[in-house]
């Protein structure tokens, strides 16, 4: 039993109405009740990754198919994915990533501070939407309205949950 | 400029045109370089998606399709650099299991399109032995047209997954470059999901 987090059950039925059939992701604490919310669901392929790279290649492959999917990641997974963004690019392939940011908001981690502050250019740099939910409250909303970017709209997107918004990591759990 | 050698006697556009001489409704993921211009050059196909870019994500690619089509087989027809660099993507593909689901390593032992350098597999490195050891449930490597054909067999009728790296001449062919555009290459290959026999633009 994962507690808190009462975020990723809205963003759990936001994806099943959005009709997301594959998620991918590699692990983060933040994304820990929401992967398993995917786990426990037997409607929807959860594909657990090496690299972050992997699942935007998985998800084009799956919108080949006529599949909807999504990417969870943390922030340091980004820098992972750069130059595979170039075949979603290139093929307008739909991609939502959800991204739970680290290195930006009373972060004691330095080695995490590079590639989190770095998120949000690199992403744009490669021609993707970001929306930053920066409260809690927003996060629902924010994929919801990334959800119709990126599948009606035909674009990459990702949304980037703030530290903020998903606390201080417990590190004595 | 020297041309890298090994010991391998299969050609790679007579190994491509012996195992997708027997496809029928087989959706195919080429990885970029000379697999692409070896799939396009002996059978072109609507049911083909051809990777130009993405090194390392033809094997993630076709999971994704393998996913999301599991009434389909798919084949992936890649190269020993390519694969090398989504070596953890064999991971991800064990973890799924998809009984729908081949990849086809044309290995020559080097990177053919940047001067044929040599790849990790020109020393000894063993990919069938990482897919095997990843828990692929075929997975050999080819080195004789018996043992081509008895892996083309099983390409169209076992259960996957399935990994065959297939160790080819390290030839210099003629590029056969096909449709490049990735969003058009993507209208084709989708159009046959929605009920559509071929692709015509007018």
């Amino acid at each position: 039993m994962v507690e808190g987090r009462g975020w990723s059950d809205e963003v759990f039925r936001v994806l099943c109405e959005g009709e997301v059939k594959q998620v991918a992701y590699v692990p983060d604490a933040g994304h820990q009740k929401l992967i398993q919310l995917f786990i426990d669901n037997n409607d929807i392929k959860h594909v657990p990754l090496t690299s972050e790279q992997e699942g935007v290649a998985l998800l084009g492959g799956a919108w080949l198919g006529g599949e909807r999917g999504a990417l969870l990641m943390q922030s340091s997974g980004v820098g992972n994915v750069i130059n595979m963004l170039s075949v979603p690019n290139e093929c307008r392939f739909p991609l939502l990533m959800i991204v739970t940011m680290r290195g930006e908001w009373a972060e004691f981690n330095p080695w995490q501070i590079p590639m989190g502050q770095a998120v949000e250019t690199t992403l744009k740099a490669m021609g993707v939407i970001v929306l930053r939910a920066r409260e809690e409250r927003l996060i629902g909303e924010t994929v919801h309205s990334a959800s119709k970017l990126a599948f009606e709209g035909g674009r990459m997107v990702a949304v980037l949950i703030s530290q903020r918004a998903l606390g201080k990591k417990n590190w004595n759990k | 400029m020297s041309i890298a050698t090994n010991n391998a006697t299969l050609q790679r556009r007579s190994v491509v045109t012996k195992i997708l001489a027997a496809r029928k409704d087989e959706l195919v993921v080429t990885g970029l370089g000379a697999p692409t211009w070896d799939v396009a050059s002996v059978s072109e196909h609507q049911n083909n998606f051809y990777l130009w870019g993405g090194m390392g994500g033809a094997v993630s690619t076709g999971l994704g399709l393998a996913l999301a089509q599991p009434e389909r087989r798919v084949l992936v027809v890649t190269g020993d650099g390519e694969m090398l660099m989504g070596l953890g993507s064999l991971a991800t593909v064990s973890v799924q299991k998809p009984k729908n689901f081949a990849v086809i390593v044309l290995d020559n032992e080097c990177y053919g399109e940047t001067g044929m350098q040599q790849t990790a597999t020109a020393s000894g490195v063993e990919l069938s032995s990482v897919a095997r050891g990843v828990g692929f449930n075929i997975a050999r490597t080819i080195r004789t047209e018996n043992e081509l054909s008895e892996a083309t067999n099983e390409i169209f009728t076992a259960r996957g997954p399935m990994f065959f790296d297939v160790k080819v001449q390290a030839s210099d062919d003629p590029m056969v470059l096909p449709e490049k555009d990735g969003l058009t290459l993507k209208h084709r290959f989708q159009a046959q999901f929605s009920g559509y026999k071929s692709y015509k633009f007018i």
